[in-house]
Order: structure tokens, then sequence, then C-alpha cells
């Protein structure tokens, strides 16, 4: 599968997930890798939909978020 | 058992303890006694306090006994989502993991200042693990079951909540929303449910989900529970650092205000998308006897939906990062893979997100200085059947868990005050409307969904079988 947008197929999300896990020290089961992957392509397709959209640099991001 | 007991409003229940017609104990005793027989169908509760509540129904009667004025919740039975302190309880958050935690040595905030109005805690209710989820569904505890139709979803992750309030077993119930998680229940199980502005309500002692997201509420039967139970938890508290330092601005009192004044509308373009039939015939419904004709379109709104979608992913993973190193095997699989997906997330993205979220607040408050209200669906279709996988949005077949709350989540995203209120539909199941208000201004749609309330658009559907 390729994931729309990013540039990425399946085998590169795989080696980011086996780094990622690596990095932050969780262990993944191999039976765990195709359910993370489907969502970390669902979050990068959405997160590309928020990241084509322009926004000025002096924006401030709504961490501390007053309505 | 007095089972018109547990049909009755708070106000009833308040008034009827006051002139004697009967007890705070019969009423407390008749909810429990409805637990006991009904809960093994519903599946709402996970911890029910019952010595705690026949004391407290004892102390109402004693103080009614000797002349004692009672609180306008007197002898109102509620329940809270699990993910809510109680004092001696372990705080679950409908997890596995979280029994092993210490009980919790207070109440929270929230449950204190119910208590103080009256209202009678009756128990924990079950959830959505760590309130990542939309389907009520719990590995470990068992789906919560729909009053309407046991065979199908609650909704979530106020799952018990959305179940015990439908199904007679509690006056009103506290939920969380963090991208739907009140409306949500209320859309499927039929029932109002007030997602109030971010930062209105204390979420001092709960367990969180995604900071930046999170808000605590209240789901009930009728709009004078509703406003009701919202009055009493209102006020600054300093233990919650979002907690706004706003005096209590009680909606009760102008409830029946009526809405004359409002311009009212209905949202356009992506809140038409995906939904089924029957969302939009509940929409139209209400906006029909609410005299509303204009459309609005909300800018973004499926960006906006991308980026709450982003910063809970994100957030929700650092929340659970330790959990994930030590205890991965033992989360609900279907929230494992997610939070595990959502720690993957490069920075960048997570603050474009916040930044967006700037931009569409800004773009939000400017359409609230030409409209009062915005109508829109609350979930795109009725209770899907539990164990459901996917489901059909604009003729593709979609993964269902993420799309439940597609309506929901540009909503939340910018903490906007909501009222879902439930239409009942001819096949008889419940679909929720939410309306939507420019932020802290609870008042105006708790007065629209009252309006709708006694033009009868709107009602809490009784399950034939309870």
């Amino acid at each position: 599968m390729h994931t729309e947008g990013t540039a990425m197929d399946d085998a590169d999300l795989e080696a980011i997930i086996e780094a990622g896990a690596r990095l932050l020290r969780i262990p993944l089961r191999p039976e765990w890798l195709i359910g993370v992957r489907l969502h970390l392509a669902t979050n990068l397709r959405l997160a590309q939909l928020v990241t084509e959209f322009d926004l000025p640099d002096d924006l401030d991001p709504a961490y501390v978020f007053g309505a | 058992m007095r089972d018109d007991l547990a049909w009755l409003d708070g106000k009833a229940i308040t008034a009827g303890i006051i002139d004697g017609s009967f007890s705070a104990r019969e009423v407390t005793g008749t909810a429990l006694e409805r637990i006991e027989q009904y809960d093994t169908k519903l599946n709402a509760f996970t911890t029910v306090t019952a010595e705690r509540a026949l004391a407290r129904a004892d102390a109402i009667d004693a103080a009614r006994a000797r002349g004692a004025a009672l609180a306008p919740l007197a002898g109102a039975p509620f329940a809270v989502k699990n993910l809510i302190d109680i004092a001696g309880l372990p705080t679950l958050a409908g997890s596995k993991i979280n029994r092993e935690r210490a009980a919790a040595s207070r109440d929270a905030t929230l449950v204190v200042r119910l208590e103080e109005a009256g209202a009678i805690l009756v128990g924990a209710l079950n959830m959505g693990e760590y309130a990542y989820d939309f389907t009520g569904e719990n590995v470990h505890y068992g789906a919560s079951r729909n009053p309407h139709d046991l065979a199908r979803m609650t909704g979530g992750s106020s799952g018990g909540s959305g179940g015990a309030v439908a199904g007679g077993l509690a006056t009103f119930a506290l939920g969380s929303d963090t991208n739907g998680s009140i409306r949500v229940p209320a859309s499927f199980c039929g029932v109002f449910g007030l997602k109030p502005t971010f930062g209105r309500l204390s979420r001092a002692g709960s367990f969180p989900f995604v900071s930046s997201l999170d808000h605590l509420g209240p789901l009930a039967r009728s709009v004078g529970d509703l406003a009701a139970a919202y009055d009493a938890m209102q006020g600054h508290d300093p233990q919650d650092p979002v907690c706004a330092a706003r005096p209590a601005e009680p909606a009760g009192a102008v409830l029946d205000a009526g809405i004359r004044d409002l311009r009212i509308a209905v949202a356009g373009g992506y809140f038409r998308q995906g939904a089924f039939p029957e969302a939009l015939q509940a929409v139209e419904q209400v906006a029909r006897a609410l005299g509303a004709t204009r459309e609005v379109h909300l800018p973004e709104a499926a960006r906006a939906r991308a980026a709450a979608y982003v910063i809970t992913a994100t957030e929700g993973a650092a929340l659970h990062l330790d959990r994930l190193r030590s205890a991965a095997g033992s989360f609900d699989p279907a929230v494992r893979d997610r939070l595990i997906a959502g720690a993957l997330m490069p920075a960048a993205f997570v603050v474009r997100a916040h930044k967006f979220r700037r931009w569409f607040q800004a773009q939000m408050l400017d359409l609230f200085e030409q409209v009062d209200v915005i109508l829109a669906p609350a979930t795109p279709c009725v209770a899907p059947m539990i164990g459901q996988q996917t489901i059909m949005l604009d003729g593709v077949e979609q993964p269902l868990r993420p799309n439940i709350g597609i309506f929901t989540q540009p909503i939340s995203f910018i903490g906007l005050p909501v009222v879902a209120v439930p239409v009942p539909l001819p096949s008889g199941l419940p679909i929720g409307v939410q309306v939507i208000a420019a932020p802290w201004r609870e008042d105006i749609a708790l007065r629209v969904a009252r309006a709708l309330e006694l033009s009868g658009v709107a009602r809490s559907p009784r399950p034939p079988e309870l």
C-alpha cells in the first residue's frame, strides 16, 4: 500500500515503526505491526491535510488554549 | 421497587422528597434495585456505591425531618464515568492496567460539588479504554449495551454514562468529551448531553486523555436536569490549571427565556457529507422546529477534524508512553496500536496542528459574529451493532471507529459549548443533533435545547423493555 501524499509505502512505514519503537523503547510484537502501520498511515494522511494548509509564520500555536 | 421514581427528573425527585410523597431512601433504593436487575444486560456500571448512596439518602431524609432546606438536586441519583475519582476506589479509566493503582484518596471536584447540591452518587460507569474510543466497547469489562437495542453500541467513550441514563438507572451521569465522547453516546442512547466550553468545568480528580482537548460534562434525560447538574458544577477550581477563573454563570435561571432573539443556522458543506439520511433528517426536523433556514459554512472543517486527530494521537501517546514501555500487552489492542502509532509522529506535525487550531478558532469566532447557534449532526448514523468494524460513508466502506466522531471532532477542537439533543426516529432508535454556541454561551445552547424539548422534537425516549 502507498500512503497518499506522503510518498511512503508499507516498507517505509514499517522501517519507521521498527526504528521508532527502538528509539522510544516500546517492545513491539510482530503481530502488532499491521495495526500500528494502519494507524500510522492514517495519522500521516491527516497530518498532511493540516500541514499543506498555508499559515502565517507569526501565528502562535494554541498549546495553552483559551476558548 | 417503585419504578415510577426511576424516570422522574431531578426537580420532581427533590419536590417529592420535600412534600413527603417519597423519601430519598426510596428513590436511592429504586435506583440500586434497578441497577441490580438491569445492569446484567446493560453493563453500564463497573462499581456500585450502594452503602455510600444509602448513607447520603438517609442524611437527606434526616435533614428534611428536622426542617432543613434541601439543596436543588437533593435525592437525585447520579453516576460517573470511571475515569472520575471516587474516594476509596481505583480510577480505572476503562483499563486493566489501572486496577493496580492506589485507590483515590478523595472525590473529584465535580463529585464533591454535585453531592453538595444534594445529588446521590450510586456508582462508577463503564467506558472505552483510556477514553480513546467512540463505541462503548471494552475488551476488559465488556461492551456497554444500548438500552434501545441491546445488540447495539452505546457509543463512547462515555458508554456506561449513556446507557445508565437512558436505561433509567440514574437521573444523570457525568462523562468526558475529548473528541465527542459525551455527544456520541448521547446521540446513540437518546439522551441530552452537554459538552461545556473548554475550561468551564474542573477536571481535577479525573484521569486525563488529551489535556488540551479534555472536557467533563453531564448527560441527562431532560434539559432541566442537564442545566441543574451543570450549574451545580460551575466555578473556578485552582486544582485544575485549565479551569477558567470565571464566576459561575447559572443557566437554569434563563432556560425558559425562549429563542426569539437568537440567530440560528445549519452547518452545511462538510456536515452534510458522510451523514446517513436519518442524521440529516434529524437536523432538518430540529431546524424546522426552530425556524432556522440559514446555512453556514464552517471553514476547513475537515482540516480541523484532521488536526484534532493528530493532536489526540500524539498527546495521548505521550501520556501513556511509560505504560507502553512496561505493559503494552495489557492494553486493549485497538487502543495500543493507535497509541504506538501516535508516539511515532514527528513533533513538527503536532505543532502545525496547534497552529491550525489558532487559525480555526479565529474563523469560528468571526462566524459567531453572524449567528448565535449552529446546528449539525452529532453522529453520521444511529447506533451501529456491537462488533461492527466498517461503515459506508458516501458510498465508500471505511473503518467505523474513527468515523463515528467526524461531526463532533471539529467542534471540540476549539472548545465550543454544545448540547447534543436526542431526536427519536420512526425506527425506534434515537439520533442526536448538536446545538453549538459561541464560547462561554452554554446558556444559549441550553435555551435552544429547552425550546426543542418543549416542542416535542427533542426528547429522551424510554426504552420499552426497561
